[in-house]
């Protein structure tokens, strides 16, 4: 396990709990036992679970309100624009579920079946799950702390009847912290095939960003890529482009250069966006021609670069197409 | 001073304000920031507490990012942000090695932090002090709240972006403070519109009108919109006091009057 601080002798040594630097960690007598070695079971449940699912992409960001869960949709969307590719979606995003919202799915409910929970389906080949579902009035709060929102996306990764799936989407809440961890680990021995990580030009954000893409490099997480959403701005009346979020620090593109990790795109600012997402509509359906869809089209299907492109490189074994 | 030890390090705190959202980058640290540079400016003595643990941003629009916390017999002494001392500031940024170091925690220790925050940072005599928070109703939140509640905290603003989205979320932060027994102070909305440079035309980027609306049927008080502005966004970046240097900039007039609201309730 990765997540611990740089002293900590780690989970499973046999300094576990007895290290100078356990000392007040709350955790120091679950580690002393010697219970924090034991794997979860429910990862073997989970990696069986998800043998029917070719593909698992983490839509990340350190900072809030930067499009995760718009971008989510829209990759989402992009995808199983194609009728053959079935495309699950799944908001782990507790506290804050926005998906059902943006999918135009608000007042859904999940189903149990024999072999699990349904997802809600948008299109036949659209699956969505969030926790959103489960809620009974849209004031509800989740009022959960960390061990219970575990629990929860245990259950969504298990527990879920998703069937066979060619793209897993997950949508994070912002933050490194309990739903990260649980999605990475839980999805350990299943193969992510990486994390897409989100954010908006300004250093404010980037900081943030930086963090999140650390916390990748600490769990082994492989990124495919920074999206800067929020670009840039043209103004309806005048056509003048303007910036809202300046790029002070040179924005996504210098981050990327530094860190090493690719840019995938940049999407400018459309009002249009934000009020498909209020109606639950797809931004592809309302705008199909605008800069911005052109710009997501771009990052899910362009050739070599795109998100897909990414992943079919990334078959796993045993599924590995005959190359001429 | 001999009766301010007793009670804690919060004893010369006067009024405590939680800034809260349910939904991320609506603007929280901005309004924490500012209402604290518009409590400045009316004179009082302002420290901020951010409890953002994974993404702290005030230190970076404040501009002290890479100063140490020292030491004290009262405890941690927070940063001071300016020549005065009017403005002091805690986060988990000056406590992180390198800037762009992950706080990768789960909740357990994030209460904990938080938990000494509370307790162990000496602040001194203070007007006002406002805890900037992370999106969501989870531990940071619950901790906060908790560990504030001896000291009766004032209330919570609540942040809000104008689209349906993020009003959803609102709406269970609301929730949130209903069940925790927060008084809710009142909703502000940010980004509201976006006033063109090059022609003055505002566009409502984010929609509006979705807080005042959504005031009316929680039965809260509203404090304003707040509109978006290039200006504001880069002052803050470039961690310059906002309300110092564009009192002529449209976002000026919501803040200050947002302020003084809340002055007008804190009679002292």
């Amino acid at each position: 396990m990765e997540e611990v601080p740089h002293d900590c002798p780690g989970t499973g040594s046999a300094q576990a709990g007895r290290g100078a630097s356990c000392q007040g960690c709350p955790n120091q007598r679950l580690c002393a036992s010697g219970a924090g070695a034991a794997p979860d079971p429910a990862i073997e449940e989970i990696k069986e679970k998800m043998k029917s699912v070719k593909h698992k992409i983490l839509v990340l960001s350190g900072k809030g309100g930067v499009g995760k869960s718009t971008f989510s949709a829209h990759l989402a969307h992009g995808l199983a624009a194609d009728e053959n590719t079935q495309v699950a979606l799944l908001d782990i995003d507790i506290c804050g579920p926005s998906i059902p919202k943006i999918m135009g799915l608000e007042g859904e409910q999940v189903h149990q079946s024999g072999s699990g929970w349904s997802p809600v389906f948008l299109e036949d080949n659209l699956g969505v799950m969030s926790v959103g579902f489960l809620l009974s009035s849209p004031d509800d709060a989740v009022i959960w702390r960390g061990p219970k929102k575990n629990g929860m996306i245990k259950q969504f990764l298990r527990d879920v009847d998703w069937g066979e799936v060619d793209y897993l989407i997950v949508d994070t809440p912002p933050g490194t912290s309990d739903e990260h961890l649980s999605a990475v680990q839980y999805l350990a021995a299943a193969h992510i095939d990486g994390a897409v990580i989100i954010t908006t030009p300004q250093e404010v954000s980037l900081q943030d960003v930086r963090k999140e893409i650390s916390f990748c490099r600490k769990v082994k997480l492989p990124v495919l890529g920074v999206v800067e959403n929020m670009s840039s701005f043209v103004c309806p009346r005048c056509q003048k482009e303007s910036q809202i979020f300046p790029p002070t620090t040179g924005g996504a593109e210098v981050m990327c250069q530094d860190l090493q990790v690719p840019l995938l795109g940049r999407v400018p600012l459309d009002p249009r966006i934000g009020k498909s997402c209020d109606k639950g509509q797809s931004f592809f359906v309302e705008a199909p021609d605008s800069p911005a869809a052109l710009a997501y089209r771009s990052i899910i299907q362009s050739k070599c670069s795109g998100i897909q492109d990414f992943c079919s490189l990334r078959q796993p074994k045993g599924e590995d197409r005959v190359s001429a | 001073m001999e009766a301010a030890v007793e009670p804690g390090n919060l004893a010369g705190v006067r009024h405590i304000i939680l800034v809260l959202s349910g939904k991320g980058g609506v603007g929280k640290s901005t309004i924490s920031t500012e209402l604290a540079l518009a409590l400045r400016h009316a004179g009082k003595k302002v420290g901020i507490l951010d409890v953002d643990l994974c993404g702290p941003s005030i230190p970076h629009m404040l501009k002290v990012q890479g100063q140490a916390v020292h030491q004290c017999d009262g405890g941690w002494v927070p940063v001071f942000v300016d020549q005065a001392q009017s403005i002091s500031l805690m986060s988990v940024g000056f406590l992180l090695e390198k800037p762009d170091e992950a706080v990768v925690w789960r909740g357990p220790k994030k209460n904990a932090l938080i938990k000494q925050f509370v307790s162990d940072v000496a602040w001194g005599q203070l007007d006002y002090l406002v805890v900037d928070t992370p999106p969501g109703t989870s531990d940071e939140h619950m901790a906060a709240v908790d560990a504030l509640r001896p000291f009766s905290p004032l209330g919570a603003l609540v942040v809000t972006t104008p689209q349906a989205v993020s009003v959803g979320d609102v709406r269970r932060e609301l929730t949130f403070c209903r069940k925790v027994g927060l008084r809710v102070i009142g909703i502000v909305e940010n980004m509201s519109g976006f006033v063109c440079p090059h022609c003055a035309e505002c566009t409502n980027v984010f929609s509006r009108g979705g807080g005042e609306e959504l005031a009316r049927h929680a039965g809260v008080p509203f404090l304003g919109s707040v509109p978006l502005d290039p200006k504001l966004t880069r002052s803050l970046e470039e961690g310059r006091d906002f309300i110092q240097e564009f009192p002529s900039s449209p976002a000026f007039p919501a803040l200050s009057s947002i302020a003084e609201k809340i002055l007008n309730e804190t009679p002292i």
